[in-house]
């Protein structure tokens, strides 16, 4: 088993299938949050730390659980009640052991339960089928890597678009282009460049 | 009295206070399923049967439930029925749960269910529920419907049926070949974002114009006014 696997892994997630702008995942907090860099930089850490957890707790529900026992039909209502509580189980533990950490992330940490891209990245880590390909353990850490690589691609495109954003408020545009149509022609623009990485890996 | 306001109760997630182009809830599977007509009326027929049925639940059990875990509970409701609708999908159109993939389960965390769960459903009673949801849902398919012909239309040059949803037959409808109408980059992920953020900007216009007309019109009836009142002082 060599490491290049889940270099792969996060370098694919994160640059030719990026969440945001390929995959279309967690648009509202991308247009959401994006309007202060500083802002933009809690959400996506936020992210990245429930991504990876999610995803360990997941795999390891769905193929030690769900998968033995048959149920896999009940996956969605699983992962949606796991997601939940786990963003609620971080948020108390952060409270208490992490003051500093739990100051900075603390405001973000709910609105992650309802970001499609946890639930998303969750249900392509299991789609994907890396049990299969690369056995049981190891297909746990490329899913993980798989989700490390993601949330840095949404930290990624989100850290790039908040500048942008700050210099969008200080341009002269039409009254109605203002706010959420410019950002989104822009993101399509982000989006155009991220295609021509497609090529990397 | 009544009736009318049981109509607006439908009528308004249509176009006053669409979920999509209003509120801006929704935009994942709005930029996502939107690249041909028939997933984006595949998703919004998905959307129709859980929004509503989701809403008329939520609706008659909202006095059992604590106000403590209202989210979590509304959540399983919801699951629940994005369950039932995925293993239909997969059962009877199959070529739709392929494309749609992951957007299926992810209905789920579509902020206008909870959304409508928690401001309307959780209030009203059953009725009004079911109507605000089937018409939100409405304005939601529309939406797609609009994003979905413009980045087809103009990316290939047609709308082909019967690719995803079971239909009879299998065509395409308006064949142009034109370089004009085959825009690449409008059937791909950029093409999502900058159609529904050109729509956006449209709709805003729209809003900005009447806001205007209204201005000058209250404006021009004030001085018509003040004139009126002049002249009569001017009488007496």
């Amino acid at each position: 088993m060599s490491w290049t696997i889940f270099f792969t892994a996060i370098i694919s997630s994160m640059l030719i299938n990026n969440i945001v702008l390929l995959r279309f995942l967690g648009v509202c907090p991308f247009l959401g949050v994006s309007k202060k860099t500083e802002s933009a930089m809690g959400m996506s850490l936020a992210v990245i730390f429930v991504m990876v957890i999610a995803s360990f707790v997941t795999y390891v529900l769905y193929y030690f659980i769900l998968e033995p026992l048959s149920i896999t039909y009940i996956s969605t209502i699983a992962f949606i009640l796991i997601i939940a509580s786990l963003v609620q189980l971080v948020e108390m533990f952060l409270k208490k052991y992490g003051k500093k950490l739990y100051r900075s992330l603390g405001i973000y940490l709910p609105l992650i339960t309802t970001n499609c891209a946890i639930l998303g990245v969750v249900e392509l880590n299991i789609g994907s089928g890396f049990a299969t390909e690369f056995g049981i353990l190891n297909g746990l850490f490329v899913a993980m890597s798989t989700a490390l690589g993601a949330g840095l691609g949404f930290a990624l495109v989100l850290f790039a678009f908040s500048s942008i954003r700050e210099r969008l408020d200080q341009a002269p545009l039409p009254l109605a282009w203002k706010g959420v149509p410019v950002a989104l022609v822009t993101a399509g623009i982000m989006a155009l460049a991220f295609i021509g990485l497609g090529g990397i890996v | 009295m009544n009736d009318v306001s049981k109509l607006q109760d439908f009528t308004k997630g249509i176009i006053k206070e669409n979920p999509v182009f209003v509120a801006l809830l929704g935009m994942c599977p709005a930029l996502a399923v939107t690249s041909t007509v028939e997933t984006a009326i595949g998703m919004g027929i998905l959307v129709v049967f859980v929004l509503t049925l989701s809403n008329v639940i939520i609706s008659l059990v909202r006095k059992l439930i604590p106000d403590e875990v209202r989210i979590p509970a509304y959540i399983v409701i919801i699951a629940t029925f994005v369950t039932i609708v995925r293993m239909l999908t997969q059962a009877y159109a199959p070529a739709l749960y392929e494309s749609l993939g992951i957007f299926i389960p992810l209905i789920v965390v579509n902020c206008i269910i909870l959304g409508r769960a928690t401001s309307f459903a959780s209030k009203n009673n059953v009725g009004r529920s079911f109507l605000d949801g089937a018409g939100m849902a409405l304005g939601f398919t529309l939406a797609l419907f609009t994003i979905g012909f413009i980045r087809e239309f103009f990316g290939t040059g047609g709308i082909s049926y019967g690719v995803y949803l079971p239909l009879a037959t299998e065509g395409k409808l308006l064949n142009i070949t034109s370089p004009l109408f085959n825009i690449g980059i409008l059937t791909g992920p950029a093409g999502g974002f900058i159609i529904l953020g050109i729509l956006l900007a449209t709709f805003k216009q729209f809003d900005l114009n009447k806001q205007a007309k209204l201005k000058a019109l209250k404006k021009a009836e004030a001085l018509s006014k003040a004139a009126q009142n002049k002249t009569l002082g001017g009488l007496a």
